[in-house]
């Protein structure tokens, strides 16, 4: 499937599937492993910050002509808090189990990788109609991570589902899958699972880099293979040593 | 081969020792505390025996077949690890306890890291602390139905086990815990069946005596300083009671010596003992928890790289490295 870049449907792709901010990117892991412990609390977690995140890339796209290039971390840090803070609001008033469950989280959005991440490297670059596409996608791939590892760790780990109890009476709820390490364990299996599928699929079209515009080989999963890693390993060398010095 | 030549990068093993030998050893090291555990705790415990033996050794076999990696079974060392995990359980656990254990130890804990000598923690322990975690109740209930233990006692038998007991004030038979005849994990119990065990393995040359006397002596020191300071009544035999109660004999002989897992160096094994100690008295005797032996050697066994890292010894005929001068 070869998709138009920057277009909305593109946008909603990368961020869900091609470039999923959990599965992927390794981004948001503090929210992702600590609110994933039942798939409601997982829900919640992830269309709050997909609301935060689509509205602070709306922002600050039609910002960034404004914000002096020196100053533009505090500026989107002053936007995205602004964001969190209405969105805390009426988590209180219209959720407030949600809003008790999730507890300290909901002002961690704030320091959310995905957001930052996402205003730095795409909105504060681009349109705002791509922006907010920018930001929808990466939302819902979030969210859909996030429901994934709550309700594989919910069902394993308590026997519920939202609540509501889906497993035989005789099955034992194993108690680990709620803590901790069952969120590690959890969310490995899943990265697994997803390497695992873009690798066959990157296999089978023989990935270009050249062609796809790749920029960062770090965390690539098609490194294994990639038929131009050392130009783009140079680049982005290269491209590190201008920053630092 | 049939060359009169054979040439081969060092080390040039000259001793028909590998590691199908080595886990024979100690699955019979292990049969004595098992015959123990099955004579003390009845026909249960042989069965979670059994299942946790077969069940690790089928999930081996079904994962190296799915991911078509040679197969490691005739290595025996699944049987060991199931073995373990088996000793580790109360004799009257619920049957799918310690399959689910098999299952985790042997495919997240050793095939996941690349199976045999790759793995980072002990499969064993790992499994038992996850099901630790996972099923507490279950796993901490050693009331006693079968066995000479069960009839002796009739429903008698408390489910505390001799360290809760310890820790509550009370004393016990020092006998009675070097025979096993306590409450208590499958194989933890007779401090006399595994040290007929351990010998033998002392003897075959197959573990080495530095990490356990340097875990139990360290163990041994702590607890009896503790003990004077407490103003325990006897503190002599209130250490030996700490000593020979709970897993600190299953844990120090079978357990923190798998290769895998502990240090390889001389100086690195020495540490390695003495803090596996520290940490066991400090989980038994300062924290609230009764037991903490499986902890301690799990969190030993992820420092292992560390110190292997910083007791590496110097070759020999080749100078101390100079320290490099710093930035001027």
């Amino acid at each position: 499937m070869k998709l138009e870049k920057d277009k909305p449907v593109e946008r909603l792709w990368n961020g869900i599937y091609v470039e999923n901010p959990v599965f992927c990117l390794i981004l948001g892991m503090c929210p992702t492993l600590a609110t994933t412990t039942s798939a409601t609390n997982a829900i919640g977690m992830g269309l709050s910050t997909t609301a935060i995140l689509t509205a602070s890339n709306l922002m600050i796209s039609l910002l960034k002509k404004v914000i002096p290039d020196r100053m533009r971390i505090p500026s989107y840090i002053v936007i995205i808090a602004s964001f969190v803070t209405i969105v805390e609001f009426l988590m209180e008033g219209f959720t407030p189990e949600i809003y008790a469950a999730l507890g300290i989280y909901i002002p961690l959005i704030v320091v959310n990788c995905i957001i930052m991440g996402r205003a730095e490297a795409y909105a504060g670059k681009k349109g705002p109609v791509a922006s907010i596409f920018d930001g929808l996608g990466m939302g819902f791939g979030f969210t859909l991570a996030l429901l994934l590892i709550g309700s594989v760790r919910e069902i394993v780990g308590a026997g519920t589902w939202f609540g509501f109890k889906v497993t035989p009476g005789i099955y034992e709820p194993v108690n680990l899958f709620i803590l901790a390490p069952g969120a590690f364990l959890v969310m490995a299996f899943f990265v697994a699972i997803m390497n695992k599928l873009k690798i066959g699929a990157a296999r089978r079209t023989n990935w270009d880099p050249t062609e796809n515009g790749c920029t960062d080989c770090s965390s690539c999963a098609k490194l294994g293979f990639c038929s131009g890693k050392a130009a783009v390993t140079e680049e982005a060398g290269k491209k590190a040593e201008e920053v630092q010095g | 081969m049939g060359e009169t030549i054979h040439v081969s990068p060092s080390p040039h093993v000259r001793d028909s020792v590998n590691t199908q030998k080595i886990m024979a050893a100690v699955v019979i090291a292990l049969l004595p505390a098992s015959l123990a555990g099955i004579i003390l705790f009845g026909f249960h415990a042989l069965l979670v025996l059994i299942l946790s033996v077969a069940s690790a050794v089928l999930s081996e076999f079904v994962f190296e077949k799915i991911t078509k990696r040679p197969s490691t079974l005739y290595d025996l060392s699944a049987v060991v690890t199931g073995l373990l995990i088996g000793l580790n359980m109360p004799p009257e656990i619920p049957l799918f306890i310690p399959v689910l254990g098999s299952v985790f130890g042997i495919i997240v804990v050793k095939q996941f890291f690349g199976g045999i000598g790759q793995n980072f923690m002990n499969p064993a322990l790992g499994a038992r602390c996850f099901l630790l975690i996972s099923f507490s109740g279950q796993m901490t209930n050693f009331a006693v139905k079968g066995g000479i233990l069960g009839r002796a006692a009739a429903d008698a038998v408390s489910s505390a086990t001799p360290l809760v007991t310890l820790k509550m004030g009370e004393s016990y038979s020092l006998g009675s815990l070097f025979l096993g005849t306590v409450g208590g994990t499958i194989g933890e119990t007779s401090a006399l069946a595994i040290l007929i065990g351990a010998a033998f393995l002392l003897v075959m040359h197959v573990i080495d005596l530095k990490i356990p006397l340097c875990y139990i002596g360290t163990f041994t020191v702590l607890v009896l300083i503790t003990a004077l300071i407490r103003g325990y009544g006897s503190p002599v035999y209130f250490t030996l009671c700490e000593v020979f109660a709970g897993g600190l004999m299953l844990g120090a002989w079978f357990m923190a010596t798998d290769y895998a897992t502990s240090p390889m160096t001389p100086n690195g094994q020495i540490v390695y003992g003495v803090a596996l100690g520290v940490l066991t008295y400090l989980f038994r005797m300062v924290s609230k928890s009764p037991e903490g032996v499986s902890y301690a050697i799990i969190l030993m066994n992820c420092l292992t790289p560390m110190i292997e890292q910083y007791t590496r010894p110097r070759a020999f005929g080749v100078p101390r490295p100079k320290k490099e001068a710093k930035h001027e």
